[in-house]
């Protein structure tokens, strides 16, 4: 039978906003740019809103869900703050499927936005050092994931070569992309020879350190076709988690994306070859062949030789990253709604030089914490309900 | 069950316990009753079946490093310092460094042997090679 949840509600309205840096302006203002663009390109204001989901950095203290609220004047009937680290949007888009579907809330509103380059230049996060790995003073997050790809390496023989050549795919998806931050020419020997953070990470493995900010609107199917813009529905969404803390994590080789990514291609009734377009969290290189393997787009194990066959750079087998992703494009901290809005815009087919010809299947996939949370979306045009 | 949930559940938690026993030297680690997995960080529960029978026991000390990343600390600030994670021969991973060796020579699959580092504020375990 299938899932109730596939195809219930769709995205109208989604939006960028302070990509890169934005000077002077809080999280908060960039979050309410992105939110009134969405709102605007699907013909509504926040006053049509009726259920919120969203994050801001370091969201311990100022309740996002309801500041945001108070500033654009919203009162909502639905408000989520889930923390799951930078793949929350992921389970937002969830969330208000469900509660759109069920009748609970006609116009939902996610949103996330970031000042972290400008307000202090570094990654702003509300993670705090856990006790037990302190006292090893790790780079938080870099070295949890550099233990990562250590064991990938040791394991499959993964080289630093095939890390890198994720690095340099996702440049050239980005010298495509005029709103990417980093752009110009990046081989593998620049990525392998830029200063170490962590081994085996270069500066040029890690994600960026920007201003940004994005925001999606949400309505139900029986609405999706009364607004502007194509509808792109959701047709699959799962979340799974492993561990908090790196120490934790059982395996380093496998993510919970495996689970994440059998149960939404489960609902979506879909398989990894139906897929047209992926968009996946790249904080780090590692991430991209750990995700591409669990989510059944490679073999375990053979996710280097993948990535270094040119097969997710432009005119590869398989587009990821088609903005530039984590790594290239954008990243103030929680890259996760990023995945969600290229993939509605590669759906939409407005994505320029980048776009991927006649995409009606995303696959954005959001990872949180050190590869601690995992969460998948399958998005699809009309044709594909 | 009432008694048992008695000494759990009150006095110091597990946190406090294993650092009491830092503090006397001594690596403790905690065993489960009910399905014998051994844990690591202290807690009340087994993170393999639930139960809350969880005792403290010395392990051998014995480990493998299981994964290596080396922090690339500029020289001012100190230099460079690798940070392991380390499998028990009891079966729980620790966070760790491995002291004694250049950090290229940390190895995975390397075999290593606890011993606590009283230098600094708190007590903490690092690994030697063994």
């Amino acid at each position: 039978m299938p899932n109730s949840i596939r195809g219930a509600a769709a995205i109208v309205g989604a939006s960028l906003a302070g990509l890169g840096e934005a000077p002077g302006r809080t999280s908060e203002d960039i979050a309410i740019e992105a939110s009134y663009k969405a709102l605007a390109e699907a013909g509504l204001t926040t006053q049509d809103v009726d259920a919120v989901f969203g994050s801001l950095p370091g969201d311990c203290t100022p309740l996002s869900g309801l500041l945001m609220a108070e500033i654009m004047g919203i009162r909502p009937k639905f408000t989520d703050n889930n923390r799951t680290g930078g793949s929350t949007f992921l389970s937002y888009t969830l969330m208000a499927a469900m509660a759109l579907k069920e009748g609970l809330c006609d116009t939902a509103l996610i949103f996330y936005g970031s000042n972290q380059r400008s307000n202090t230049g570094k990654l702003v996060s509300s993670v705090r050092p856990f006790l037990y790995e302190a006292f090893y003073n790790p780079v938080f997050p870099a070295t949890s994931y550099a233990l990562a790809a250590s064991r990938h390496m040791h394991q499959y023989g993964t080289t630093r070569e095939q890390l890198a050549s994720v690095a340099v795919a996702a440049r050239q998806w980005a010298n495509m992309n005029p709103e990417a931050f980093m752009r110009g020419p990046l081989s593998v020997s620049d990525v392998l020879n830029s200063r170490m953070v962590s081994s085996p990470f270069t500066v040029r493995d890690c994600c960026l350190v920007t201003d940004g900010g994005a925001a999606l609107v949400m309505v139900s199917a029986k609405r999706a076709k009364d607004f502007p813009k194509k509808p792109v529905y959701l047709l699959g969404a799962a979340a799974a988690t492993t561990h908090m803390n790196i120490m934790a994590m059982a395996d380093l080789t496998e993510t919970a994306a495996k689970d994440s990514g059998q149960r939404a291609f489960q609902m979506a009734g879909m398989k990894p070859a139906d897929v047209d377009v992926v968009e996946l969290y790249d904080a780090f290189t590692i991430n991209a062949i750990l995700f591409l393997e669990d989510l059944g787009f490679c073999k375990k194990g053979e996710g280097g030789s993948f990535v270094a066959s040119g097969a997710i750079a432009p005119g590869g087998s398989l587009p990821v990253n088609t903005n530039g992703g984590g790594l290239s494009c954008v990243h103030p901290g929680m890259y996760g709604m990023f995945t969600l809005v290229e993939g509605v815009r590669q759906l939409r087919g407005e994505c320029g030089e980048r776009q991927v010809k006649n995409a009606q299947v995303a696959l954005c996939h959001g990872n949180g914490g050190v590869l601690s949370s995992q969460i998948t979306n399958i998005l699809g045009s009309e044709a594909t309900l | 069950m009432s008694a048992i949930q008695d000494a759990v559940f009150n006095g110091p938690g597990p946190d406090r316990v294993y650092q009491e026993y830092l503090g006397k030297g001594e690596l403790r680690i905690q065993r489960c009753g009910d399905c014998g997995k051994q844990v690591f960080y202290p807690r009340l529960t087994c993170t393999g079946c639930g139960s809350i029978k969880l005792a403290w026991v010395c392990p051998s000390g014995r480990g493998t490093v299981y994964a290596v990343s080396i922090v690339n600390r500029r020289t001012e600030k100190g230099g460079p310092y690798n940070v392991v994670l380390v499998d028990l021969a009891e079966g729980a991973r620790m966070m760790g460094r491995v002291d004694g060796v250049d950090n290229e020579q940390v190895k995975i699959g390397m075999a290593v042997k606890a011993k606590i580092d009283s230098s600094g504020k708190a007590p903490f375990v690092v690994f030697d090679p063994a």
